[in-house]
């Protein structure tokens, strides 16, 4: 419902019908018209597109958000609590700064945040002697603040006038340059590790009540955590990739699905990735048509998310305790 | 199904807590573990779960090494009942004792309505089921051991192994979990569990494990081997073992020779 009435809203002024007229050509169901129509370029390269990015961002970080919130046991996680988004901005500042095409600055940010993570992992498991999930969350910190350091240096020798601004744009997030090539790369890698997380989804439930106990209730802690961490990364670096870092939605849209419908994962799950789809189709129309000028996402994930945030803190019901 | 745990070291990586513990645990049996605080009870318990890794010795079930039975063979087997915590997200009742049936359930599985019909038989036996759809977070300590242990009984393994299951719970609260779990032993389930009361153990022990400093200082019949001797030993206080009228034995401290002077 969402989607089909963000696709009439937009910078270029369109009425229903004609929208409704656009994909009925599109399917073939209406004859087309000797020219293509504007209406149509508009359409299906820019705003279609753009909707179903923001349902598989919104989605996606949704998910990984949920997922990483019940692993690490702990409400206030979200997805780059591990360094993805580190990673992944470090990786995109990098191409950016080598002045690389997007396809290849694209390829940077994913290949970094998986690689941050795995750096991360592989790290956290030569320490020994600690809990497994504390040295992981710490880990994560310690390499995310790192990738941050080396990201500060890239822009502080990129070109001011040309680079930096492309550098901060990408970090707060945007869809404005998604196109349909950016989906056919990313939706293929989110719906393949959203598999195993729902093939998993009451597994879920018992991580998140700690290793010993998930083990004495016959699940195996270690290779559980492996799968969910390598699902939840993959997931979060692909639509980190062609839509920079959006933050706020892992975080807060888990929340509020747990609020909905409580923190059992099996309906958890569904519900948050269908909030978040919807709450990022929403910001991203405003992001669109607020100004003229293109609003980043994280900023407006930011003035929404944390009003909402402190108002679930302080109203009465608890996701957690 | 039998446990038997034979000249058991046990302990952290590098950090040896205790070694020559022997206890064999059969159904209708009640072992309990007596020992002062950091002696290596949970830590015991953690090696027989097959949580930490042995330092040496054998634990077997039924014959077959526990480090050979997968995770999914073992938690049908034994099962654990923690200490009463809190997780931090609010579960209900139901789907925490729900999560007990796992180990019955293939790897990508979620619970069938049989696995949901012996869970609501589990809050029944227990006589919690008023409390199904409740927080398990929001509930008092009493109320959420009473859930661990239902979820140990949807669990299905004919071996339990219990912390300290009447930590931290008021006097009537005690009474109660203690009274379940004789009637879990007398359904057939063996129950190993530990407590700082010897009280506890000489009321419904079978037999009784008594450790310090992560080794054996007696094991046996309870009515032999609680004797006063052992506790004082363990304890390292002065402690008499009265017979009541009726045969019941209770541990007490000695009436201090000044306040009798007094």
């Amino acid at each position: 419902m969402l989607a089909a009435v963000a696709t009439t809203i937009g910078p270029f002024e369109t009425s229903g019908r004609q929208v409704l007229a656009a994909f009925g050509r599109y399917f073939g169901l209406v004859p087309q018209t000797a020219e293509p129509a504007t209406i149509d370029t508009v359409l299906f390269s820019i705003r279609v597109p753009r909707v179903i990015a923001a349902l598989l961002v919104g989605a996606a970080l949704s998910a990984a958000g949920s997922v990483y919130q019940g692993l690490f046991r702990n409400p206030l996680v979200s997805p780059d609590i591990l360094g993805v988004s580190a990673g992944a901005g470090l990786g995109a500042a990098l191409g950016i700064f080598l002045s690389l095409p997007i396809i290849a600055i694209q390829g940077l940010a994913f290949v970094f945040g998986l690689g941050t993570v795995a750096l991360v992992y592989v790290v956290a498991s030569m320490v020994r002697g600690h809990e497994p999930t504390l040295v992981l969350v710490l880990t994560g910190v310690v390499l995310g603040a790192l990738a941050g350091a080396c990201l500060s240096l890239l822009k502080i020798l990129a070109d001011p006038y040309d680079q930096l601004p492309a550098i901060t744009f990408w970090l707060l997030g945007s869809l404005a340059s998604v196109r349909a090539e950016d989906i056919w790369s990313a939706a293929p890698v989110v719906l393949l590790s959203l598999v195993p997380v729902v093939a998993l989804r009451w597994r879920m439930n018992l991580m998140s009540l700690g290793d010993e106990e998930a083990a004495s209730l016959g699940a195996d802690p270690k290779w559980l955590r492996l799968v969910f961490v390598t699902a939840a990364t993959l997931m979060t670096a692909a639509v980190v990739a062609i839509a920079g870092i959006v933050g706020w939605v892992g975080l807060v849209i888990p929340h509020v699905a747990r609020l909905m419908v409580g923190p059992n994962f099996s309906r958890l799950l569904p519900v948050a990735m269908i909030i978040g789809a919807g709450y990022m189709l929403v910001i991203d129309l405003l992001a669109r048509n607020l100004t003229t000028a293109e609003t980043p996402l994280g900023v407006l994930t930011a003035v929404v998310g944390a009003p909402v945030f402190i108002w679930l803190l302080a109203s009465g019901r608890r996701g957690w305790s | 199904m039998k446990l038997a745990a034979g000249d058991l070291a046990f302990g952290y990586r590098d950090f040896p807590v205790g070694a020559g513990v022997s206890l064999t645990l059969e159904p209708g049996e009640i072992l309990c573990l007596l020992g002062p605080n950091g002696c290596g009870k949970t830590t015991l318990f953690k090696t027989l779960l097959g949580l930490i890794e042995r330092h040496g010795g054998t634990i077997e079930i039924d014959g077959h090494d526990l480090r050979t039975l997968p995770r999914e063979q073992l938690a049908r087997s034994l099962a654990y009942v923690p200490q009463a915590h809190a997780p931090v997200f609010p579960y209900t009742v139901f789907d925490m004792v729900l999560m007990g049936r796992t180990a019955h359930r293939g790897l990508f599985a979620s619970p069938t309505s049989q696995d949901r019909s012996l869970t609501a038989a589990a809050l029944a036996r227990l006589g919690i089921e008023g409390l199904a759809q409740r927080e398990y977070t929001r509930l008092s300590g009493g109320q959420r051991q009473l859930t661990l242990i239902a979820r140990a009984l949807a669990q299905d393994a004919p071996l339990i192994v219990l912390d300290e299951p009447t930590a931290s719970l008021d006097f009537g609260n005690q009474l109660v979990v203690l009274d379940q779990v004789r009637r879990l032993a007398r359904d057939g389930k063996g129950i190993v569990m530990s407590t700082h009361d010897p009280d506890h153990a000489m009321s419904c022990g079978t037999s009784v494990l008594a450790m310090k400093d992560g080794r054996t200082i007696a094991s046996g019949d309870v009515r032999e081997t609680l004797t006063a001797a052992v506790l004082s030993e363990i304890y390292d206080v002065e402690v008499e073992v009265v017979e009541m009228p009726g045969g019941r034995r209770v541990c007490i401290a000695p009436a201090k020779a000044e306040a009798v002077e007094g």
